[in-house]
């Protein structure tokens, strides 16, 4: 793998940038062997002297690789157990016997055989007879069988599976609150070490969120537990005894383990059923569970609802804006008609008054008028009738009502007879008579 | 060494050296010709000297010789006394003396009665009988090298205390041996392989699994540059040689019974007689796939030969060799590493020459690693003789060392040091993501090491990143195969579930990961030709200062900084 390139925005002082301090050394003691300690001896001595002093300090400076005997794996011996015969050792307490009984199926292996020795220094039966005592050997003999079964990973775990001093009893049912949880933790914290799985959920507190208690009840639920019953199987006789006597206690052995397995796994379920029942968590989660789903329904019942008033609402303003409009068209149609009517009947009495100017100016004429020239005058009315709209005949009636004087009548007329041929609606010389 | 220092020995130029181990089981001494290290056979022929003492009819007899007895003059017979040198009655585990005479409490010391005399028994404290078996080494050697013995060098378990090593130098002492130095069993036995003039000085972790007779001890060490620091240690009594004993043991006395319907471990005698046999068709069976266990008169009066090959032996033996792995894996952990961080495994000790157990081992390391065993590679040395040849070359590194001379360079203001916490390198690769390790945590200070590193293929400006890294393991799950639910035939299904646990026995993938650290500093190298290199060496001091400089290869100039 080779350097990366030099970043083009890189620069530093003679290429060269400082930036931490190596983060952390520690003193140990290098081994006073071979050819290049001997070169390091040269150089670190430099003609100088080392005193005791020096040597107790490098000494304390020095990381230890050795473990010291911190008495840890030291408890009282029960008298009971001294008194003990080897051959009950399938009753025996493995772990008491060898100190361990704070550890139990958490002792490390290191743990066990530092237990072990430390048994055997004090209760080797040479040893005792060295000093006099005529002790027997049993409970040395104790000590041994402790040892192979606790130090064989198979056995171990056969003991492990029966050691009832590592149960920790389910909670009563009583219990609420803050001591619920903390009973139930702490049982299920020992009940775990029987997980082929790991990490195996904790049970958690009150406060505990939806998933984590979710996770719980899952994981345990399904929980795949290594826990045998071999270790309180019935002795098989030896090989030489009667086979058939030998292979009928295998198989009640066999079957016995078989059961004992399903009523575990029930217990457990049982177990469970117990805590979940009184487990406030899940009820809370339930309950808010259907809060929510109770408001999504009351919500959506709302919205269909409002959706259904709305619609309604929305078509009965539709309907009410048709009416009215409908009725407002229909008024709007019956005032036309009337207004035409009136119109129609203004013109009409317009005209008679256009009609009647004329015949109150006596056709234009001195003394009787002719037919010929009643004629003409009423049809240069009637002329320029047809060429002006209602408006102007209104207008025209408006003008001519009230005159008398034909004179005044003739001007009227001839005015407005001027204005339509300057409008072009006349032409000159149309409507003579009027002119 | 302060203890022998006020001992006037003889004259650096006037020694006569050896290498000694001095076990529960067995002793070897050895000897150095032309900077190769040689073990002596004493007069009966062994290299592996038992280390046992035996009296009668005012006789001495040791090694060999004095082992036999055990069957017919155990009460006269000693062994198994080397872990009660030093140590007070009630810190000592006699079971391995049972068949032999028992230790005794001579006001809260450990001695032995014996008729050493013809007439007459003596109590002998047990460092007395020490020093008794140290003088018959010592003339064993001399009458190999043909000139006396006045100097050794001795190891010893990584556990001896300070008490410990005061009486063994003085049992040594007594008979009339000048103790040079007492070394550590599991660095003197990388010390023979490092000593090998084909050995690659490199920096490496590496586990001795010493695996002897009634103890084994596994230490885990930080090798770097030939200078050798203990990273953590783990001794364990109850998975060792006699264990694999007890075990065969139990087994031909089974097949015994069967025969005879007699139990052959309810006499001493027969107990003796089967405990020699087992043992020696054990160390048959770590060479041939094939061993005849047979013994005259093993109890009642019958003989008893039976056949048993290896892979029966291995049955029989298994729980011990499961010990074994748990117990060099748990060192592992206890110095803080993963099985992954071990570049090599050195096997010593009698037992390491049980092919099975290098094969365990071999399955529980990486194939990176080297398993220094007979049964998994050629160039192993005899994993018997390896402590008694670090000895002797370490005897014959120091011997023209005035004692004074000795003691100060071994002296713990000189052997505490410093040793830097994390992996110091540069940062490759493209996306500058890559920690290169060139110094590995754990390096004793002062320091240097020096790498060339390449750089992109036209060359031009690099830049040199140097940080401290770290590792960490990273694991890969198999990815569940996909359930082959449409199954061609019915008759198949069935069968499914014995080809689910064939897939759940897919192992995950683990890996070591490096991880960039702390940054140190920054250096261009600018111009680098195409193909260049680049040279980076990273210098510690004592004090911990670092000093980096960087150049391309085969050009002139380059950048020097200090941090
Ligand atoms: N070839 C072999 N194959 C298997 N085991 C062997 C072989 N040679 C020796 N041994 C066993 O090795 C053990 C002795 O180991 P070693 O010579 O290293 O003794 P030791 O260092 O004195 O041991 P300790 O101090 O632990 O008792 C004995 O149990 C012996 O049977």
């Amino acid at each position: 793998m080779a350097l990366p390139l030099l970043p083009a925005d890189w620069s530093a002082d003679k290429d060269f940038k400082r930036l931490n301090a190596l983060s952390s050394a520690s003193e140990r003691t290098i081994e006073p062997v071979g050819p290049h300690f001997l070169a390091h001896a040269r150089r670190a001595r430099h003609k100088r002297t080392f005193s005791e002093d020096d040597r107790i300090q490098a000494q304390e400076k020095a990381r230890k690789t050795e473990d010291v005997d911190d008495g840890e794996i030291s408890e009282p011996e029960d008298p009971m157990d001294l008194q003990r015969e080897a051959k009950d050792w399938k009753t025996q307490d493995h772990y008491k016997i060898l100190g361990l009984s704070k550890y139990r199926w958490k002792a490390s292996e290191d743990q066990i055989k530092k237990a072990h020795r430390k048994k055997v220094l004090k209760h080797h039966p040479d040893k005792k007879a060295a000093q006099g005592s005529t002790e027997d050997d049993q409970f040395f003999k104790c000590i041994q069988k402790a040892t192979e079964v606790l130090l064989d990973p198979v056995k171990r775990r056969q003991y492990d599976s029966v050691d009832e001093e590592a149960d920790v009893d389910p909670p009563t049912k009583k219990l609420t609150g803050k001591d619920f949880y903390k009973a139930w933790s702490k049982f299920f914290k020992a009940e775990a070490r029987f997980s082929k799985e790991h990490p195996v959920p904790t049970f958690g507190d009150e406060n505990a969120s939806k998933e984590h208690v979710e996770d719980f009840y899952n994981f345990w639920y399904n929980f795949d537990s290594w826990r045998t019953f071999e270790y309180l199987d019935e002795d098989v006789p030896d090989d030489n005894e009667n086979r058939d006597q030998k292979r009928h206690v295998e198989r009640k052995n066999a079957n016995a383990r078989k059961k004992k397995k399903a009523e575990d796994n029930m217990r457990l379920r049982k177990l469970l059923d117990d805590a979940s029942a009184g487990d406030e968590r899940i009820k809370r989660f339930r309950q808010e569970a259907n809060a929510a789903k109770n408001k999504k329904k009351a919500d959506r019942e709302a919205a269909e609802k409002k959706a259904i008033e709305d619609a309604k609402a929305k078509k009965e303003a539709e309907e009410k804006a048709k009416a009215e409009a409908e009725e407002k068209a229909k008024a709007e149609r019956e005032s036309s008609k009337k207004a035409k009517e009136a119109a129609k009947n203004a013109v009409k009495k317009n005209k008679r008054v256009l009609k009647g100017s004329v015949k109150d100016a006596n056709y234009f004429a001195e003394g009787d008028a002719s037919a010929a020239q009643v004629d003409a005058v009423l049809n240069d009315v009637d002329l320029v009738q047809g060429k002006i709209d209602p408006d102007e005949i209104a207008a025209l009636a408006n003008k001519l009502n009230g005159l008398k004087v034909s004179g005044e009548i003739k001007s009227v007329w001839s005015d407005e007879v001027k204005r339509l041929v300057e409008a072009g609606k006349l032409k000159e010389g149309d409507a003579k008579t009027l002119a | 060494m302060a203890e022998n220092a006020s001992n006037a020995g003889p004259e650096p130029g006037s020694r006569v050296t050896i290498g000694i181990t001095f076990g529960n089981s067995n002793s070897s001494i050895a000897y150095t010709t032309d900077s190769k290290a040689e073990v002596i056979a004493d007069e009966a022929g062994d290299r592996q000297i038992p280390t046992v003492l035996s009296y009668n009819d005012g006789d001495e007899y040791y090694g060999g010789q004095a082992k036999a007895f055990l069957v017919r003059q155990p009460k006269i017979t000693i062994a198994y006394f080397r872990d009660f040198l030093g140590q007070d009655f009630k810190s000592i585990d006699p079971t391995h003396c049972h068949a032999a005479a028992h230790p005794e409490d001579t006001s809260g010391t450990v001695s032995f009665s014996v008729k050493d005399k013809e007439e007459e028994s003596s109590t002998l404290s047990v460092s007395e009988v020490s020093t008794r078996f140290m003088r018959r080494l010592v003339s064993a050697a001399s009458d190999y090298l043909g000139k006396k013995v006045t100097s050794a060098v001795i190891t010893v378990p990584t556990s001896y205390t300070e008490k410990q090593r005061e009486a063994l130098i003085k049992a040594a002492n007594d008979a009339g041996l000048e103790i040079l130095q007492l070394i550590a069993d599991p660095v003197a036995a990388i010390l023979a392989y490092d000593a090998r003039p084909e050995a690659d000085i490199s920096d490496k972790i590496v586990v001795v699994a010493d695996l002897g007779g009634t103890r084994s001890d596994v230490t885990v060490v930080a090798s770097r540059g030939g200078m050798y620091t203990i990273l953590a240690t783990a001794h364990d009594f109850d998975f060792a040689g006699v264990h694999l004993d007890n075990a065969l043991m139990e087994h031909f006395a089974k097949e015994f019974m069967k025969k005879h319907n007699t139990d052959p471990r309810s006499n001493p005698k027969s107990l003796a007689k089967l405990r020699l046999e087992a043992e020696a068709t054990k160390k048959a069976l770590s060479l041939g796939s094939n061993a005849q266990f047979s013994v005259e008169s093993l109890a009642d009066g019958y003989d008893f030969s039976v056949s048993i090959n290896r892979i029966r032996y291995e049955m029989v033996g298994r729980k011990v060799f499961d010990g074994f792995n748990r117990l060099v894996e748990g060192a592992v952990k206890k110095a803080g590493l993963d099985v992954l961080d071990v570049d090599e495994v050195v096997m010593c000790g009698g037992t390491s020459h049980t092919p099975r157990i290098a094969n365990n081992l071999r399955g529980i390391f990486p194939e990176t690693t080297t398993i220094q065993a007979p049964a998994t590679s050629t160039t192993a040395i005899n994993p018997s003789e390896l402590q008694a040849r670090g000895a002797a070359l370490q005897a014959s590194l120091i011997q023209e060392y005035e004692a004074a001379d000795i003691e100060q360079s071994t002296h713990p203001a000189v052997t505490t040091v410093k040793h830097i916490a994390n992996a110091i390198g540069v940062v490759t690769g493209e996306n500058g993501d890559v920690f290169l390790p060139i110094m590995p945590a754990e390096t004793a200070v002062p320091a240097r090491r020096t790498v060339q590193i390449p750089t992109p293929a036209e060359g031009g400006d690099v830049l040199v990143r140097v940080v401290e890294g770290g590792t960490h393991i990273k694991v890969t799950k198999p990815e569940p195969k996909p359930a082959k639910e449409a199954s061609d035939d019915k008759e198949d299904d069935e069968d499914d579930s014995d080809f689910d646990s064939d897939e759940e026995e897919e192992e995950e993938k683990r890996e070591k990961i490096w991880k960039i650290g702390g940054e140190l500093a920054e250096a261009a190298i600018r111009g680098v030709k195409k193909g260049g290199k680049v040279e980076v060496t990273i210098n510690v001091a004592a004090d911990l200062g670092v000093t980096v400089t960087a150049r391309e290869v085969g050009a002139k100039g380059g950048v020097r900084g200090q941090i």
